[in-house]
């Protein structure tokens, strides 16, 4: 699925990378944990995480995931944003919970890494 | 004998949580230059990551030196730490000394050492309590893992 159905199925906001949204996903890793990103995730995936500090900016580039969603509703710093452009890394963020957004995903035929 | 290739030392700040990870993205760029393997350097780049991390949430200071051979990738972090009691329990998956403050961080669910191990072929942990711990961890070239 496309960045950009993500966008519009969890109704996000794009915070960084609103040119590279024709980016494909098959799979998403879904974690607050740094280390259970970096365990399970084999690249490109989807992260999706409650956690917008510069740590989950550097996992996801560390993880090579494809794009960041942040969950809850929460922002970013303006430091995290500029270090998530800097590193090319699509960030949105959606006012869903997390267990929301993997059901929809999950329903939408994403699969998670195991 | 591996032919060594390149050699770079790395100074790890303990307690700065807004650099670190920053010397294993510069460690990733300098790999990828070079034009290693992604699956490789993936793999070298997650050990790097947590082993900083560690450096970084327990030490004052230490040091992580990157090894380039025609054969491998080696890592070598040493810091000057609390030091580690039990090895074999800090290994075990979901066990962690970590505070609050660094689980705000994202880090310190009982991952990393796991995760480091995982992504080895090569891995050993040495520690003195009240001196510091030692990490060394090597990933050949040609791994997939």
């Amino acid at each position: 699925m496309k960045l950009v159905e993500i966008k519009d199925l969890l109704k996000c906001e794009v915070l960084a990378g609103e040119e590279d949204l024709s980016v494909d996903v098959s799979h998403v890793v879904a974690s607050d944990g740094m280390s259970e990103i970096l365990a399970f995730a084999k690249s490109k995936e989807l992260m999706v995480t409650g956690l917008t500090n510069i740590q989950s900016i550097r996992t996801a580039d560390i993880a090579g995931v494809s794009a960041v969603v942040y969950c809850r509703g929460k922002q970013p710093d303006k430091n995290v944003i500029e270090f998530a452009k800097q590193k090319r890394i699509p960030v949105l963020v959606t006012k869903m919970v997390m267990f929301d957004i993997c059901g929809i995903l999950y329903n939408r035929g994403l699969k998670g890494v195991s | 004998m591996a032919a060594e290739l390149l050699r770079e030392n790395f100074q790890v700040q303990g307690r700065n949580y807004d650099k670190a990870g920053e010397i294993s993205s510069e460690i990733k760029v300098i790999l990828k230059d070079l034009g290693i393997d992604a699956a490789c350097l993936r793999r070298v780049v997650i050990v790097a990551f947590e082993a900083e991390m560690n450096v970084v949430m327990y030490a004052d200071r230490g040091t992580l030196t990157l090894v380039l051979t025609d054969r491998d990738i080696s890592l070598e972090v040493k810091d000057e730490g609390p030091g580690i009691p039990d090895i074999e329990l800090a290994m075990k998956e979901g066990y962690s000394t970590a505070s609050d403050e660094m689980r705000e961080m994202g880090f310190g669910f009982g991952m990393g050492l796991s995760n480091m191990k995982k992504n080895s072929d090569e891995f050993c942990l040495e520690s003195e309590v009240g001196r510091g711990t030692s990490v060394f961890a090597r990933i050949r070239i040609d791994s997939h893992a």
